[in-house]
């Protein structure tokens, strides 16, 4: 990990300062009974208000624990944030004392979880939990809260909203759970949202519902939004530029329409080829070999080398820094965790 | 070892065109019930209601649907872990929901599944060696005692999980070697049809390819044929020969993998499939978009006629009054072509959905 210091000087260069969230040079780490798990191991991001970041990976990849980390609901411990920078709006929220951190959760910015059931709280009506977040930080009286959580349900489609305000999360659907999560994290319109696997639970065809409406009250209300996914035809969907991590670090990040047409990283390109595709009826899938690493020992050098097909010596020793792909065409930034993202990039 | 799979105990004899699978109107109802002493029967889940299909030697058909539309519970029926509450399944031409003890056991062994979730299929406290060599404990004609172990160490070589692994526990394995535990499970009393229950599902993307790729292996080294039951269509497209939709407990369309995803004529095939999100950032621009409104009915209380009906956009008087068969429309029939396929609406239309 030696080298993980010359990789943030160049990865904090180039960002303009006025970003609506930026995350630099994060380390994350648990502490267990068997040793320190290195969860995330230097993540930069940033977010502009109306874009839309995917941040892509397997479990175990980092993704929810750096959203976790801006988020501040990180369990600490075990966790414990060894470093880094996350900037929302300028500030930086690692600096700030907790019931600072309060006011901007919510308000600020707002997450949407991936299992809506456990999520909400199976005693209280879905029209309390909702009118708590403008008891809470607007100060509304219950019954003001009340009317402002029927037109909420309102706006993110929930037919009947009036009678329906009174019912518990399981009198809903799991599409219509989904919807009252959306409507939670819109309720104070935060300039942010983060959400962790919103669709994955749910089936196709309300998926596609949920992912719409997602869209656009992203549009409307001009905020920035994280979706953190597995799903590679998600993130072609909506994204407009990707973070794909591995190991708890960032192995490429670039924007969506570059990506799928040639990756600079063999990670993404062995994922990009290992799915099966709708639109064409394959022959053997091409399948990375082996397994993601265990946190608590990941291999030295480039993190993915014991299982990438290019991976030569110096793969094994040095850790490949966040580099910026150029190539006539792009004109927007694009990097690569790889020593060989030119080769990969030629296919 | 591949001779063993022979000996099945099925005393009628296959006819070459017979299909090794046929199922005939096959209904699975769950009473719904009132009061605690005396339990009066209210009505009941129709979690399977009325479904047909043939699974030929070798062939590999796919079943796709969203959750709840019974699917898995035509899986359990086919290994007989159900009973169904009307219909037949036929095994290379005998009814095998009406047979018990000794004859019931010889055609289970010929049947066998694979589960989605490795973690809980798998039990905690029996060694691999225990897990896979368990079924010859029942059928002990497959392997003698002495050479199971031996016959185990096969299977996990077969499976891509090394040998010397036998006496270790589930926990030490990932959830890809797990599934591949399953996997040498299921293959173990060298089954003529592998039920998979989303076996897939549960796997990170990268481990999935593996574990598709050697189900695929398999099916060609041991002449299998596969019972595959997924929601993920686009894997559903790569494994499978044939498929057939679900919705509500009746398979609404069904037909060669082409004909269903290239020329669908169902609505809700069309709905489904252009839902699903395709790895093409250039397709979103012009790709139409089918969004259904609402959500499933309840399977308790489904609607007359057709069951999609309260979600179509072209439903009419007649959709709920009259339950569409699934044949080929009247509008495509002797047309020849893709379009020509099962799918039970009354007014289908192909329609291209898939870029």
């Amino acid at each position: 990990m030696a080298t993980t210091a010359s990789h943030t000087a160049t990865g904090t260069a180039t960002d303009p300062a006025a970003k609506l969230l930026e995350v630099r040079d994060l380390h994350v780490e648990f502490r267990t009974r068997d040793g320190v798990a290195k969860a995330v191991n230097g993540v930069d991001y940033a977010v502009d208000a109306g874009e839309t970041l995917a941040v892509l990976g397997e479990s175990g990849s980092g993704k929810s624990v750096t959203a976790q980390a801006v988020m501040g609901i990180l369990d600490i411990p075990p966790g414990r944030i060894t470093s880094g920078e996350i900037l929302f709006q300028g500030k930086d929220l690692l600096k700030l004392k907790e019931d600072e951190r309060r006011k901007i959760r919510g308000a600020g910015m707002a997450m949407i979880f991936q299992d809506a059931l456990s999520s909400l709280n199976p005693v209280l009506s879905v029209g309390d939990q909702l009118g708590e977040m403008f008891v809470v930080h607007r100060g509304m009286s219950r019954k003001d809260a009340r009317a402002k959580a029927v037109e909420l349900m309102d706006r993110v489609r929930i037919p009947a909203a009036k009678e329906r305000v009174t019912q518990y999360p399981h009198q809903f659907s799991g599409g219509m759970r989904q919807r009252i999560m959306i409507a939670m994290a819109m309720a104070l319109e935060p300039s942010l949202i983060i959400a962790d696997e919103p669709t994955t639970a749910l089936d196709v065809t309300v998926q596609a519902q949920v992912m719409e409406l997602l869209a656009e009250l992203q549009r409307e209300l001009h905020m920035g939004l994280i979706l953190i996914t597995h799903d590679l035809g998600v993130v072609a969907d909506v994204a407009d530029t990707i973070a794909v991590m591995y190991a708890g670090r960032i192995v490429e990040k670039a924007p969506v329409h570059e990506i799928y047409k040639a990756p600079a990283h063999p990670y993404t390109k062995g994922l990009l080829e290992s799915i099966p595709r709708l639109d064409q009826k394959g022959q053997d899938l091409f399948a990375i070999k082996g397994l993601p690493p265990n946190l608590m020992n990941i291999p030295p050098g480039c993190a993915f080398n014991p299982r990438c097909p290019m991976a030569q010596d110096v793969c094994r020793t040095d850790v490949p820094p966040l580099a910026r792909v150029t190539y006539e065409g792009l004109t927007a930034e694009r990097r690569s965790a790889c020593h060989f993202w030119k080769e990969t990039l030629r296919g | 070892m591949a001779d063993m799979a022979k000996t099945a105990g099925v005393a009628e004899k296959p006819v070459t065109t017979e299909p090794l699978l046929r199922v005939r109107g096959l209904v699975k109802h769950y009473p719904l019930t009132q009061g605690i002493l005396i339990k009066r029967q209210i009505g009941a889940v129709k979690a399977v209601d009325g479904v047909d299909f043939e699974l030929g030697a070798g062939e590999t058909l796919g079943i796709v649907g969203e959750s709840g539309c019974g699917k898995s519970t035509v899986a359990k029926m086919l290994v007989n872990l159900e009973r169904p509450t009307a219909g037949e399944i036929q095994y290379k031409g005998e009814d095998i929901t009406k047979l018990s003890g000794r004859a019931l056991k010889a055609v289970r062994r010929n049947i066998q599944m694979v589960f989605q979730d490795p973690y809980t299929s798998l039990n905690p406290r029996m060694t691999v060696g225990d897990i896979i060599g368990e079924p010859y404990e029942i059928h002990p004609e497959v392997a003698p005692k002495g050479s199971r172990r031996q016959k185990v160490q096969e299977l996990l070589d077969v499976v891509g999980l090394n040998p010397e692994y036998i006496n270790r526990y589930p926990h030490q394995f990932s959830g890809g070697q797990r599934q591949r535990i399953g996997i040498a499970r299921g293959l173990a009393l060298r089954p003529e049809i592998i039920v998979a229950d989303e076996p897939v599902s549960a796997l990170d993307v990268s481990v999935q390819a593996q574990v598709v790729n050697l189900l695929d292996r398999l099916r060609r080294e041991f002449h299998l044929s596969y019972v595959f039951i997924a929601h993920d269509l686009s894997i559903v497209r790569h494994i499978s020969d044939r498929v057939g939709v679900m919705y509500l407990g009746r398979i609404v369309e069904t037909g060669t993998d082409a004909e269903i995803y290239e020329h669908p004529t169902h609505p809700y095939t069309q709905a489904l499939l252009s839902a699903v999100p395709v790895p093409d950032p250039d397709a979103r621009e012009h790709r139409e978009r089918i969004i259904l409104s609402g959500d499933v009915p309840s399977p308790a209380n489904p609607p007359s006629g057709c069951r999609f009906r309260t979600r179509c956009w072209k439903a009419q008087e007649r959709c709920a009054l009259e339950v569409p068969a699934l044949a080929v429309p009247a509008e495509f029939r002797g047309v020849g072509g893709p379009a020509e396929h099962d799918s039970a609406c009354h007014f289908a239309e192909e329609k291209h959905v898939v870029p």
